[in-house]
């Protein structure tokens, strides 16, 4: 295959990652280092790379529009980025050490614990904890708008979601995910936020993250530009039009889809990872 | 702040996308005919490592280095961003948010340089 075919082959590809990761918030990243490795037979070393900066474009992009619309809470965002930060340079000394295979196995099960949570998060609802006091003190508690109004509410269990961003840290720096499935997890169940308001501010923090490990990722040179640039500009065109669409998108009915493609990825991740193949 | 913040995403990201296209097209006129063999990781003795390294090449014309420019402007914006952030915090005189925000840039830094 010459370049350039590669090259437009590739952006395709992460211009449908960029619109999914967007809209449900979960990150570009989660569906390109599956698609590179398992179609395009790409080092998983450069899948990481790429997407990790793809992942700091789509969560920019994404990001500079939900920020002006006010659903992303600021406050949670950096008090959250303190933890994932911290796990993401641990990563980043881990993923030193890890073999490509593990990281491929890693990936897999990553992608099937999305699935699982994605689909259980459609029905259970049932208890809902107190709201956390240290919600009140450290000021994280908003609004989100919701015309005619705005919808306030409260946040949910801090700690635990500071611990699952820790972790959510961890995985973005040695798999070059976003980790937004970790990260709206930790919001959405943990914190018990509005679904808006953990997808946006999901995507707000996952720029951060993922810069806190890209410096490493280029001295070890992960970055390659003519895996890299595909990526990158796919994702990001795919992104800006998934912010377009959140307002009016259908939560449930994406996540379906977003089940559907990451069932499937998992299972050739760790078909990969077991025999070998990466 | 929050429209600031955007505006300096949105900024940082638009700038990325320029360098990055001008580079990708010139790498492609020149080498798009080549085949891509991205399949065994030589990463080690890339070339293009450092952020100096990038610079240094893109001056001097050399495709993939204006791409990897591009991605280094890329990822300094979310960097801007938080710096940025703290500074909105500190004007605001929120000191436990500007304590917060101090660890983050940090940590960013620390990441970045070591």
């Amino acid at each position: 295959m010459s370049l350039a075919l590669f090259a437009l082959l590739v952006a395709v590809g992460s211009f449908s990652a960029g619109l999914l990761g967007a809209v449900t918030g979960l990150g570009g990243g989660i569906v390109v280092v599956p698609m590179l490795t398992v179609l395009f037979h790409v080092d998983i070393r450069y899948a990481i790379g790429a997407s990790l900066v793809s992942v700091i474009a789509t969560s920019s992009g994404a990001a500079s529009a939900f920020v002006r619309e006010g659903y992303t809470n600021v406050r949670i965002g950096i008090f959250l980025e303190v933890a994932t930060t911290v796990g993401a340079l641990v990563g980043a000394a881990l993923a030193h050490v890890v073999p490509t295979s593990a990281l491929a196995i890693l990936f897999g099960l990553v992608l099937l614990y999305s699935a699982y949570r994605s689909l259980r998060g459609d029905s259970a609802t049932a208890e809902v904890p107190p709201p956390d006091p240290l919600g009140e003190k450290l000021r994280l508690n908003g609004s989100y708008p919701d015309p005619p109004g705005r919808v306030p509410y409260v946040v949910h269990r801090v700690r635990m979601g500071f611990g699952v961003m820790l972790f959510a840290g961890m995985l973005s720096a040695l798999l070059g995910i976003g980790s937004g499935v970790v990260k709206v997890l930790a919001m959405d169940r943990a914190m018990r936020l509005p679904f808006k308001v953990s997808t946006t501010t999901s995507n707000f923090m996952i720029g951060v993250t993922a810069a806190a490990s890209a410096g490493v990722y280029l001295h070890r040179g992960y970055i390659d530009p003519s895996v890299a640039f595909p990526v990158m500009l796919g994702v990001l065109a795919g992104a800006v039009l998934g912010a377009r669409l959140l307002a009016s998108a259908d939560v449930v009915w994406l996540r379906r889809v977003f089940t559907a493609v990451v069932c499937v990825l998992a299972v050739e991740m760790l078909y990969k990872g077991l025999t070998g193949g990466v | 702040m929050e429209q600031v913040i955007g505006r300096l995403l949105q900024a940082g990201v638009v700038l990325a996308s320029i360098v990055v296209i001008l580079g990708a097209t010139l790498l492609l006129v020149r080498h798009g005919a080549e085949a891509a063999a991205f399949s065994v990781f030589r990463g080690g003795s890339s070339h293009l490592r450092s952020v100096s390294a990038a610079i240094i090449g893109a001056v001097h014309g050399d495709p993939g280095a204006i791409v990897q420019l591009g991605l280094v402007l890329l990822i300094a914006t979310p960097v801007a961003r938080v710096a940025l952030t703290l500074a909105a915090f500190a004007a605001q005189r929120d000191r436990l948010y500007v304590v917060m925000t101090a660890v983050v840039l940090t940590l960013l830094l620390i990441g970045l340089f070591s």
